[in-house]
């Protein structure tokens, strides 16, 4: 059963973060509208931001906990990423670029094969090319694959959508959806598009001005 | 105009021994330049800016003074001079080893100058997502931000490689200007034009040095196409 605990509290000049939850469905999504701080609670989670206070536990492992003064470092929470701009990386061909994890988990702790994943996402006739080759779409679908391949514990997408146009944005949708509901990671998808996110989960969490509303 | 072009066994060695004290100085400062380099980009500390400074200084410091400099601590008479003689039996002044460590003193701030430019323009957050995937820091660095600097590292090299060829005032100052141990390209042009009748001496070693630097250019520009090329800038078939 899934389970990710958060806590945080985050001050910053013009802006506050203070959310408390608890999700317990595989794929929660969170919403609000721009600056209300759901990428500030990504990058916390992920460990890209630390809070001033608070405690994160994912599946019982925990990764933050002021009182406790464990901060684990990006690197060891196991957290699969995708940005809205892919940020694959441009001097690695795209198996390269799945594969950059795979030598980092233990073969025991690998969940995927670089091969069916590449054939789950439709890039296998990709692999040999360099991501300056690829179209926004293919770029995200190679990202959504590079982070499923370092076998994460949760699957954070921010806006993995938002820098496509409509004809694209309904490329991927199916193979988003086809993640959410075939693969038993944990995801949280943000994205300020309710018409998005009613296709991959209805499990909801709004967020506004950093707190969560019902 | 062929004897211009044939150059004399004396000038080959002049030129091999320019050579291999231009390369010894490379591999001497490559891995502290790039280190320093990535230090002064990416990490903010205490003394950053003292750093920052030291490690320009000989780029605004007459050439002299450092090799002044050298010659008090690294001298016959220098506290780590009479240590190294003491304990290895060796001493930097006047050897050609010392000119590699006068020369990578003075090329030691371009080549940190290029690499850091370069690790500046590396999209922090493709070391982030590196971490996310599970990548320590070192292996980020070894595996992106290295990789995807390599034009600046290539630049660095060839910039420190002709600094050291051209160095003068302090390989002069701390190891003099002896034949066949410290007397490199410039020395020997400069020792040339002391002498009666050196003026044909002279202009020859001029050309050797400029063929020289010409290609060191044209080396530093094919690498870096090269760099540049595989890391995707300059490029346009990018359609997304």
């Amino acid at each position: 059963m899934v389970m990710i605990e958060i806590q945080a509290k985050l001050k910053r000049p013009h802006f506050d973060l203070d959310v408390s939850m608890v999700l317990s469905h595989r794929v929660t999504a969170i919403s609000g509208p721009s600056g209300s701080g759901k990428s500030t609670l990504l990058n916390v989670i992920a460990g890209i931001i630390k809070p001033d206070s608070g405690r994160i536990v994912i599946n019982g492992e925990c990764v933050y906990d002021d009182k406790k003064r464990i901060n684990k470092p990006i690197y060891q929470r196991r957290i699969g990423l995708v940005f809205q701009d892919g940020r694959l990386f441009p001097h690695l061909t795209v198996a390269q670029n799945m594969a950059y994890a795979l030598h980092l988990v233990p073969k025991a702790a690998q969940q995927f094969k670089l091969d069916d994943i590449a054939h789950l996402l439709g890039v296998h006739n990709l692999l040999t090319r360099y991501p300056r080759q690829l179209s926004g779409g293919e770029k995200q679908r190679v990202a959504l694959g590079r982070a499923l391949l370092c076998s994460p514990q949760l699957l954070m997408l921010d806006e993995p959508l938002a820098s496509l146009d409509e004809a694209l944005k309904n490329q991927i949708l199916p193979f988003l959806k086809l993640v959410a509901d075939q693969i038993n990671i944990p995801m949280i998808y943000i994205s300020h598009s309710k018409a998005e996110i009613s296709q991959i989960t209805q499990h909801l969490v709004n967020i506004q001005s950093g707190k969560v509303v019902d | 105009m062929l004897e211009l072009v044939k150059f004399t066994p004396a000038e080959l060695a002049i030129l091999a021994l320019s050579l291999k004290v231009a390369l010894f100085c490379v591999v001497l400062i490559l891995i502290p330049a790039i280190a320093a380099a990535w230090l002064l980009a990416r990490k903010s500390f205490v003394g950053k800016s003292l750093l920052d400074s030291m490690i320009h200084l000989p780029l605004v410091l007459p050439p002299v003074v450092p090799g002044y400099l050298l010659l008090i601590v690294f001298g016959s008479q220098g506290f780590a001079g009479r240590f190294l003689q003491e304990y290895f039996g060796f001493s930097l002044a006047f050897t050609w080893m010392g000119a590699v460590l006068a020369s990578a003193l003075m090329a030691f701030p371009l080549m940190v100058r290029s690499v850091r430019l370069a690790i500046l323009q590396v999209d922090k957050n493709l070391e982030i997502a590196a971490q996310s995937l599970g990548a320590s820091p070192l292996r980020v660095f070894f595996t992106i931000t290295l990789p995807l600097s390599m034009s600046g590292v290539v630049t660095g090299l060839i910039l420190a490689f002709s600094r050291s060829l051209g160095e003068f005032g302090a390989t002069i100052t701390f190891v003099g200007n002896i034949e066949n141990e410290t007397r490199t390209l410039p020395l020997a042009i400069y020792t040339f034009t002391q002498m009666p009748n050196g003026d044909m001496a002279a202009l020859r070693l001029v050309i050797l040095s400029v063929l020289l630097a010409l290609g060191a250019l044209m080396v530093s520009n094919w690498l870096e196409r090269k760099a540049s090329l595989r890391i995707g800038h300059g490029d346009d078939r990018n359609s997304g």
